[in-house]
């Protein structure tokens, strides 16, 4: 008999990001737009659907809709129309959605991921589209009854569409967090899953590797977190495979990520599914977007990360990997710049930066804006290390401190009394304390020729002076009592 | 001179009400008087307000004898449509599924009127959501025709048209989608007219179908609907298809209108090929009479308007079935409770929605379906747009073009049961709204029986002014001066 071959399989996904713009009013009335307000507070006849109420467009909306798309690399339409998706449902007050079916305000951008492929070229996945549409409401559902709450329907969204590049759950999630990257750059939106300022739905197939035609594709919803994506596109890629390595077919569908048990179930397949019966919205008109509109707003736009990395690279002569986290968000991209102004050794206050600060912020589970540091404050503790008159160890107990109580390194370092300060006198007892304890062993394996003793030495001594010693300075003050 | 409601336009009553020759008040009660005497034999009114109206009308007195002004329609009084919002007033859109709304809020229209001293003495029936042309679509009430109670008003306005026709109201609203204002204009022997698309502020008024309808007013004279026109355009930041374009004051327009030179188009076919000979008659002779005041008469082709009723109810249920998707029953209106959403959506709309507005919004549902969508909404719009460039031709050629607005005169209530034999009524009407053109339907003539027969004007868009020149020109001309004999 022969042996089987086995078919290796190949993923293909693509990605649909919802993102809240943070608009002051609605895409089309002008309610007020709010997280956590009062249930059915910020409505109007407009937004409630009530009969006669007509839809104007605020031009916010397209502001940073443009904003979005240039952030994406993307065109941006010259002008714009919206259509209507047709369907019922309770918390969809005109029975109908605001979008943009055929013509989207943004189109064929790219996002550069922070991942290579085997030849070293970074990977790269296109941005299909990215467009306007309105949020629906909200359906609280309670038992035997549903709520509906419409502060949220009729808040602006834009809808990104990734081209079907993706090959990875890695690569997903690579997409998602440099997206999120360069729109936390403009200050377009919260950006908050947990929130659902930030959703994503994930389109997955499998095909033979090498083969050309895509596989029936399964969308995938309901995760609420970057994790959960890629675990959900991982345990889609695993199920689809053995579907089909078992002789099995996939079925075009819906499914629903189940974050308890880790899994994908099936919601409704596309056989059954509404048709919308898009068409053009005839209460708006057209909408032109004049060129040099859009070059205002590109030039108001900040530095983004993709530029700002190169320059990083180029200008402070970074690690990789390190200018890569600096840029990640706009704040600490910033802060690092600031305080690089105010202390001209870029590397050593990038390795603090992408070091501690980052373990910091980590550790807390908060951003840069969530420590109570300045870049003044960083660049005054650093400048105590300078002088010698803090060490490495308790460099970073003084900033630890700092981040709690927002006070300056120095203040810090006086409260906890870290301080070195030139006491001749109790340096030279710590030596003599210390070579007298240590004669037998480290002082005469020393002598003996053994160099690393002087390291454990001096250490001893900085222990015995609280901390409040500089090892560099201790060293030769140690060596010169040893040889006598 | 005592004051005579049957002998006055909204004109003169707002001089009089203004130089304090009558009281609105006098004017009112007159009209609440006329109603309580011809609303039993035409049924215009689906609610009447006489305490309001009153109200209103004697505040109008008190600000004028303090010497406040007190606006350009002041003491008039109006009857609104039952589809445009007046505050605090149900609006019934006739139909069951609206029962127990009231409106949260005033169209911009009914702001506007008001602040002229507009007094508004009720609101008026139409066929259901405005979808008719008789009138009998009505889910709540059946409306006559003043000229013969046997007859219909035409519709979708009929109540409106109706109304006026009675004189109990000098001016009222209608709506406008494919000959709703102008074809009870006609059956009714009233001034009926359509503004251009953009023209009039739709805000408040419950949306039929979005990139046709038009609010317009009914009128007893041609300067009243210039005068009501003037005080409802222009632009309005709550419809972004209203005009940026500056609304003219149309009533100092018509002061310096002169029609010698005016290009007059007519399409031949429309006369000759008319089922009733003495509408064609009748409008052959206003045309005529254009000639002898100055105008100069060119035949116009306008090869694709005959494809106007397919296209219009193609369009026009696509946009209608998407635009009464709200009528749920979740938020307001009828609700017909059977426990779950999907349910209560069944058997709401079922309940709640008459045959007529459920045969579009199928209609229109299918032709924006996935595999219908380019055979009908998508074809629909390509030769929308051929109808388009057809009066763009014809207007480069004339100012103005004029025909019968109806084939036939107002007939007979219950006399056509078929749907597609009423849809023919509009056949005239529907081109202009799918092309966005001004139209106007004046009273041109009477038949042997005594009905009363429309000729329909239309101007391009924006251009009302023209339309208004030629039809009091017309109006003068004409001197007809004869009260629907009713009451």
């Amino acid at each position: 008999m022969a042996t089987a071959t086995t078919i290796k399989y190949e993923p293909v996904i693509g990605l649909e990001v919802h993102v809240q713009l943070k608009t002051k009013t609605k895409a089309f009335c002008s309610c007020k737009v709010e997280f956590g307000a009062p249930a059915n507070s910020h409505t109007c006849p407009v937004c409630l659907g009530l009969p006669g109420a007509l839809p104007v467009l605020n031009k916010e909306v397209v502001t940073l809709a443009i904003k979005v798309g240039l952030a994406l690399n993307c065109q941006i339409a010259h002008r714009i129309k919206f259509d209507r998706k047709n369907y019922f449902y309770p918390d969809l007050p005109k029975g109908y959605q605001i979008t943009q079916y055929d013509g989207p305000i943004c189109f064929d951008g790219i996002l550069e991921l922070p991942i290579h492929d085997a030849s070293g070229a970074p990977r790269n996945c296109r941005v299909t589209r990215a467009h306007l549409e309105e949020d629906a409401g909200k359906s609280i559902h309670l038992e035997g009854s549903t709520l509906i709450d419409l502060n949220r329907a009729g808040t602006a969204l834009v809808e990104i569409v990734s081209a079907p590049d993706l090959r990875s759950a890695e690569e997903a999630h690579a997409y998602l967090t440099t997206l999120k990257r360069n729109l936390s750059y403009l200050d377009v939106s919260e950006l908050s899953m947990e929130k659902g300022s930030l959703r994503c739905d994930a389109n997955i197939s499998i095909k033979p590797e090498g083969a050309i035609k895509l596989g029936t594709r399964v969308e995938v919803k309901n995760m609420n977190s970057f994790k959960s994506v890629a675990s959900a596109i991982r345990f889609e890629i695993e199920r689809q495979t053995k579907v089909v390595s078992a002789g099995g077919t996939l079925h075009q569908e819906t499914r629903l990520w189940d974050e308890d048990q880790l899994c994908t179930r099936a919601m409704r397949s596309k056989e059954e599914a509404n048709d919308y019966r898009y068409f053009p919205e005839p209460d708006l008109s057209w909408f032109n977007i004049d060129r040099k509109w859009v070059e205002q707003i590109q030039s108001s736009l900040p530095e983004l990360p993709e530029k700002r990395l190169l320059r990083f690279l180029d200008d402070y002569k970074l690690e990789r990997g390190e200018a890569e986290f600096l840029v990640s968000e706009r704040e600490l991209a910033e802060f690092f710049e600031h305080a690089v102004k105010l202390y001209q050794k870029p590397r050593k206050v990038a390795a603090w930066v992408a070091g501690e600060f980052s373990h910091a912020m980590q550790e807390r589970a908060i951003g840069v804006k969530g420590l109570k540091i300045t870049p003044a404050a960083l660049i005054g503790l650093m400048d105590l290390l300078d002088a010698g008159k803090l060490n490495n160890v308790t460099a970073k107990e003084v900033f630890a401190a700092m981040l709690d109580s927002g006070e300056d390194a120095l203040a810090v370092a006086r409260r906890l009394n870290k301080l070195i300060e030139q006491d001749s006198g109790a340096v030279d007892k710590a030596i003599i304390e210390v070579m007298l304890e240590f004669a037998d062993k480290a002082v005469a394996d020393y002598k003996a020729g053994k160099d690393v003793a002087l390291g454990f030495l001096v250490g001893q001594v900085v222990r015995k002076l609280k901390g409040k010693a500089n090892p560099k300075e201790i060293a030769p003050l140690l060596t010169k009592a040893i040889r006598g | 001179m005592p004051f005579d409601l049957l002998k006055s336009d909204a004109t003169s009553i707002a001089q009089a009400v203004r130089d304090g020759s009558v009281s609105a008040e006098t004017v009112v009660s007159e009209t609440i008087k006329r109603m309580a005497a011809t609303e039993p034999k035409v049924g215009a009114f689906l609610q009447q307000d006489a305490e309001g109206a009153l109200a209103q009308a004697r505040a109008i007195d008190a600000a004028r004898k303090q010497g406040k002004p007190v606006g350009r329609l002041a003491g008039v009084p109006i009857a609104i449509k039952d589809n445009i919002h007046v505050e605090g007033r149900p609006t019934t859109c006739a139909s069951r599924i609206l029962d127990g709304f009231i409106a949260p809020y005033d169209a911009t229209v009914t702001t506007r009127l008001r602040a002229e001293g507009a007094v508004i003495v009720g609101k008026t029936n139409l066929d259901e959501f405005a979808m008719g042309s008789s009138c009998e679509n009505s889910a709540l009430k059946q409306t006559r025709n003043p000229w013969d109670v046997t007859r219909v008003p035409g519709g979708s306005s009929g109540g409106s048209a109706a109304a006026v026709a009675a004189r109990s109201a000098l001016v009222s609203l209608g709506t406008d989608t494919g000959g709703s204002i102008r074809l009870p204009g006609s059956f009714c022997g009233v001034v009926g007219m359509k503004p251009s698309y953009g023209r009039v502020s739709r805000y408040g008024a419950i949306a039929f179908a979005s990139s046709l309808d038009q609010i317009g007013p009914l009128s007893v004279s041609v300067r009243d609907s210039a005068l009501t026109l003037s005080i409802m355009a222009g632009r309005d930041d709550h419809d972004a298809t209203s005009s940026k374009r500056a609304a003219p004051d149309y009533v100092a327009e018509l002061a310096k209108a002169n029609i010698k030179g005016l290009r007059v188009g007519y399409v031949p076919a429309y006369f000759d090929q008319c089922p009733d000979k003495e509408v064609a008659k009748t409008c052959k002779l206003g045309l005529e009479r254009l000639r002898n005041l100055g105008a100069t008469l060119v035949e116009v082709n306008l090869p694709n308007a005959d494809h106007g009723i397919e296209v219009y109810y193609v369009v026009a249920s696509a946009e209608a079935s998407s635009n009464l998707s709200r009528f749920d029953g979740v938020r307001y209106g009828m609700r017909a409770d059977k426990g779950n959403a999907i349910a209560n959506y069944f058997a709401t709309r079922g309940a709640g929605f008459g045959t007529e507005v459920k045969r579009r919004i199928m209609l229109g549902t299918y032709a924006l379906s996935a595999g219908a969508y380019d055979e009908y909404y998508g074809r629909a719009s390509k030769v929308r747009t051929l109808i388009v460039n057809d009066f763009v031709r014809a207007f480069g050629g004339c100012d103005l073009i004029v025909g019968p607005t109806v084939p036939f005169t107002a007939f007979k209530a219950g006399e056509k049961s078929d749907p597609l034999s009423m849809y023919l009524c509009d056949i005239y009407t529907i081109p202009a709204s799918l092309a966005g053109l001004c139209a106007l339907s004046l009273p041109a003539g009477f038949s042997k029986a005594g009905l009363p027969i429309g000729l329909h004007l239309q101007a391009p868009p924006y251009a009302e002014t023209t339309l208004f020149a030629a039809a009091q020109a017309l109006e003068r001309d004409l001197g007809l001066d004869r009260l629907a004999p009713i009451a």
